[in-house]
């Protein structure tokens, strides 16, 4: 049923950023594709081609990093994991260096202590800013490397004053190059993790410096926003646009109702801001810090998720019928539309595609929609007197709430997009240890969701949220029946991209809801249902480029794409630092959550049921929700004046 | 014209002739008896190099001639291909026969456009000549080259720069290991060469590894081709055997009454009268050929000055110990020149010099503080001087 994709792939970045294959000694086969060494006098075993960093952690041995990322390429730019190699002249890059050959290491000799040393004080003769005043005070790997080398006073001295603008002209990603060490780290994440190529290094020696295209402020570029550079700037260079103030002015205001609705992802991941291990979520506990900071209500973004699901769904549906049923043509495959980094990326890169895409607007903005009209309404609050703020992984999300087309509630529908790290800077600012909080429930009327809305933060989330509730609603059948505990795995893991076919053998009759849309599902008895996954751009590139040539995923019906690696729980709002096993935990924390619910289907949710009874009467798809919870989008190709 | 008399005496194609009647390992051990050792500067055997890329297995392999000659107070290279293109077209012809390639690049310097016509020039006589193409000299042996433009940046005569800009990508040094032998142009085997170094390996299978051995010393076999220039009577391109003294090179360019030379330009060392009777080969003092001669009334901080506005203008940016540690060595002659740069410092900037050296990435800052390091070391009274305001306080 499912089956794994391995397309090939060109990466962009040039080979002097990039690790490169290792050619292994003639007699590799003969000695068991293995080498031993020794480092610091140790004896230690490895695969040819291991780095000497890695062997050392096999032991134990600390050798310090900056430009190297588990993420990335190797690039061998800081210099910092030098290394002596008997034998050689001069010091090896441990991150850089594949073992091919029985050689000894030495991690911490004077030579190699000295010129550590050396290459920080010289960092810090370059690096303006004190760290008090910094958004990365207390987690920045150069502040640690100068603690770990004995940095005791500025040995060649330290600017005085700002060599750069700092750059404030997105709506989501901040570029203070004063603060940049050149590691690279953002220029490989952009070039070669999420292959858009934003932002490259320009002139030589010290001038070199890392910019979008011409020198350009990073508001005018092609930039999806995604925020991955931030995740993976090992000091304060870059960071998210912080609206920490006007949330504090709105929650100071008292004539202000101020909403806060979170996404699961974060939640999953809050803990870690709080120095608690990746992987143990905080729902509940956020909820009860969140009131006592001063929120009015406190909603859960599932219930938005779950609205997705119908309307995306029903939207699905819409363009079966439309190529089975009346054989018109109709765009498909359909692709997933909540990931802002992902949209953003279609708009430059494929804009010819922008039918394919679900008009669905993302849960963060339906709710904003849903909470100052449905919410504003039943609760007798003028809708101008609302602010809503969404806690999300996310830094494209800020950008997704200033489109100039998200106010379909005659109101800018969500007024503040916040990332993770930035609530978690409100909470620790209110005096608030977020891990020893009692539990609360989300507030009413939205209070009730489903696993199906948590799932949402993790790659394949989103999918198999969708097949839940489409293959009940057409099939008639319980999904439990066909996947156990309706755990529809194929879709689920890491792989870049993931491909799964559905034969639709049985069809159920048309519930009530859909009754005005569908006459019967007789359509779609037979068909193949093909569903694909992608995360990350580079991926969803890899997917694209298939599509256009008329290759497989192009016989798709469904594509869910995120724009961030891992989905949600990788997005550019994320705690610092992340790597593949913090992302795995996370995952790991939101199906655990899933699994407890005692509703884990969208369409089951009742108080999505009820939102259509009260409010979008005529239904998934209907006129009322086509003004709130949907949307358009703008073909803005690769250049750009 | 005929500025290198021993060049001007080969019989053209000759080598060639014999390299295409030979099985190819026989071409790289006559290349590995002769002793030739990289001329660019760094020495490495090239027997050994072509070894490397003849036994790696790939699809495709490339002789690459390095012509990026930008070594302040290196011209020889210009001269070289000036008078000599053929000899250097002919040493890259008998390299892809002996590592199995077809496609040979040069890669001129941005600066030497003008020889490009020349350059093309000779190279469609060849081709007339069946000296390159589909059937060279009727041996059945494909093999041609094309010019790839520099664009004037002094770090792509590193080898993997040089690699990185063929491939359209900033010229910046790679990691190393891999060595372009195994994973070079394209990740293919690649076989960098000095424009010299190749015409020598013309000259060697000419007229064999004995003769060849016969010149220089025994572990820097040969003759080299050298750069002269700066205050002396008769600068210019010269041709001396391995192992010659620096006295002895300087009487025959009319430079005796020298106080230092530079040998292997501004990443080269500098080297004081006192130690004058050292001789040039890889053994003691190593060189690209490029040799700056400085008379009594040279200001050792000026040149050190304008060495390191070099290095600081050519560093790539990639790593951190070249791109600010030349900033701050620069900083400290200005500081030196000034008068203000205490002892300890003066100190701290040796250490760091030498950290420089054993940690950057390529060749370019592991080399950029020798002139630095033994200017201070045997100019010192001099430089010191300047601050004995500061070192009598």
């Amino acid at each position: 049923m499912s089956e794994n994709n391995t397309l090939e792939t060109s990466r962009r970045a040039p080979a002097s950023q990039q690790s490169q294959s290792i050619v292994p000694p003639l007699n590799a086969q003969a000695i068991g594709g293995q080498v031993s060494l020794t480092i610091d006098g140790q004896e230690v075993k490895v695969p040819l081609g291991t780095t000497i960093l890695d062997a050392a952690l096999k032991i134990g041995a600390h050798i310090p990093t900056l430009c190297h990322h588990p993420d990335l390429c190797v690039a061998g730019v800081c210099r910092i994991c030098s290394v002596e190699v008997e034998g050689m002249r001069t010091l090896q890059a441990a991150c850089a260096f594949p073992i091919t050959a029985p050689i000894k290491v030495k991690t911490h000799t004077a030579k190699v202590r000295l010129a550590r040393r050396h290459i920080v004080d010289l960092l810090l003769s370059d690096h303006y800013g004190e760290c008090y005043t910094c958004r990365r005070n207390n987690n920045c790997e150069l502040q640690s490397l100068a603690r770990e080398h004995g940095v005791d006073y500025f040995r060649f001295g330290h600017p005085e004053k700002p060599a750069h603008k700092i750059d404030t002209s997105s709506y989501s990603v901040v570029r203070d190059l004063n603060k940049c060490v050149l590691c690279r780290r953002c220029v490989r994440t952009c070039i070669d993790l999420q292959e858009v190529g934003t932002i490259e290094v320009v002139g030589r020696s010290d001038n070199s410096h890392i910019t979008p295209f011409l020198d350009k402020p990073l508001g005018d570029v092609v930039c999806i926003n995604c925020g991955q550079c931030i995740n993976r700037c090992p000091t304060g260079a870059l960071h998210a646009q912080d609206y920490t103030d006007e949330v504090w002015a709105a929650i100071d205001d008292p004539k202000k109702h101020v909403v806060i609705q979170t996404a699961p992802s974060p939640r999953a991941a809050i803990g870690e801001c709080f120095g608690l291990p990746a992987g143990k979520a905080l729902t509940f506990e956020l909820n009860t810090a969140l009131r006592r900071a001063g929120f009015d209500m406190v909603f859960d973004t599932n219930f938005t998720a779950d609205l997705t699901i119908l309307e995306e769904g029903t939207e699905l549906l819409l363009r079966l019928k439309k190529a089975l049923l009346l054989r018109e043509p109709a765009a498909f495959p359909q692709f997933t539309s909540c990931s802002p980094g992902w949209v953003k990326y279609l708009e430059h890169f494929y804009p010819e595609y922008i039918p394919n895409l679900s008009t669905a607007k993302s849960p963060q903005q339906m709710f904003g929609a849903v909470i100052k009209t449905y919410y504003a309404e039943k609760h007798g609050i003028d809708p101008k007197d609302i602010v809503t703020v969404a806690l999300m992984p996310c830094s494209a999300k800020k950008f997704e709430c200033n489109r100039p087309e998200m106010d379909d509630s005659g109101f800018k529908d969500v007024d503040y997009g916040l990332t993770t790290r930035e609530l978690a800077k409100m909470i620790r600012e209110s005096g608030i240890h977020l891990p020893d909080m009692p539990k609360s429930d989300f507030d009413h009327p939205f209070g009730t969701a489903t696993g199906s809305g948590v799932i949402f933060g993790a790659t394949g989330g989103v999918m198999e949220a969708a097949l839940r509730t489409v293959i009940e609603l057409v099939c008639g059948i319980k999904v439990e029946d066909l996947f156990e505990h309706a755990n529809i795995k194929p879709v689920r893991g890491f792989e870049g991209v993931r491909y799964v076919e559905l034969p639709i053998t049985t069809v159920g009759p048309v519930p009530d809801m859909l009754k005005h849309l569908f006459p019967h599902w007789n359509f779609l008895k037979g068909a193949t249902l093909k569903v694909a996954v992608a995360h990350g751009t580079a991926n969803a590139k890899k997917v694209m480029e298939d599509i256009k040539k008329g290759g497989q995923f192009s016989k798709c019906h469904f594509i869910e794409f995120m724009g961030c690696p891992g989905g949600c729980i990788g997005g550019g709002g994320q705690p610092i630092p992340t790597s593949p096993e913090i992302r795995a935990a996370r995952a790991a924390a939101i199906y655990a959550e899933d699994a407890v619910y005692e509703i884990r289907k969208s369409h089951e949710n009742p108080d999505v049921a009820r939102i259509y009874g009260e409010f979008l009467s005529d239904g998934p798809c209907g006129q009322k929700s086509h003004k709130l919870l949907h949307t358009h989008y703008t073909a803005r190709g690769k250049y750009i004046d | 014209m005929n500025s290198i008399p021993t060049f001007s005496s080969m019989n053209p194609e000759a080598g060639l002739a014999k390299a295409l009647g030979m099985p190819r390992p026989d071409i790289i051990a006559e290349i590995s008896a002769s002793g030739l050792k990289g001329r660019g500067g760094a020495g490495f055997p090239t027997g050994v190099k072509w070894n490397f890329a003849a036994s790696a297995k790939a699809d495709r392999k490339y002789i690459i001639c390095n012509a990026d000659e930008g070594e302040p107070g290196t011209f020889k290279d210009r001269v070289l291909l000036q008078e000599y293109a053929d000899l250097v077209f002919e040493g890259m012809t008998i390299a892809a026969k002996a590592v199995g390639a077809k496609e040979g690049i040069l890669f001129l310097r941005g600066e030497y456009t003008y020889l490009r016509s020349h350059l093309e020039a000779v190279l469609q006589s060849r081709r007339e000549k069946k000296l390159l193409g589909k059937d060279v000299l009727g041996a059945n042996f494909e093999f041609d080259i094309r010019i790839f433009m520099g664009a004037g940046a002094y770090i792509c005569g590193e080898e993997t720069a040089l690699i990185e800009c063929l491939e359209g990508f900033r010229g910046e040094p790679r990691n190393r290991p891999p060595f372009p032998v195994n994973t070079g142009f394209l990740d293919r085997p690649s076989v960098v060469n000095n424009v010299e170094t190749l015409a020598w390996a013309a000259c060697i299978l000419q007229q064999g590894a004995d003769w060849f051995k016969s010149k220089g010393t025994e572990k820097s076999t040969g003759i080299k081709i050298f750069s002269i220039s700066g205050d002396c009577a008769r600068p210019g391109v010269y041709e001396f055997p391995m192992g010659i003294s620096v006295a002895e090179l300087l009487k025959h360019v009319g430079g005796q009454n020298a106080r230092a030379v530079q040998i292997g330009g501004a990443s080269g060392q500098c080297i004081p009268a006192s130690e004058f009777k050292r001789s040039i080969a890889f053994e003691d003092i190593p060189t690209g050929g490029s040799v700056i001669v400085f008379g009594p009334h040279r200001d050792m901080l000026d040149v050190l000055h304008n060495f390191l506005e070099f290095f600081l203008d050519e560093s790539c940016g990639q790593c951190t110990p070249c791109r600010l540690g030349n900033r701050k060595l620069l900083e400290g002659v200005e500081m030196l020149q000034a008068g203000t740069c205490s002892m300890a410092y003066l100190q701290e900037l040796c250490a760091l010099g030498e950290s420089m050296q054993l940690s950057s990435k390529c060749g370019l800052g592991q080399s950029s503080p020798c002139a630095f390091l033994s200017v201070v070391k045997h100019f010192r009274d001099e430089l010191m001087g300047r601050t004995d305001h500061l070192t009598h306080a």
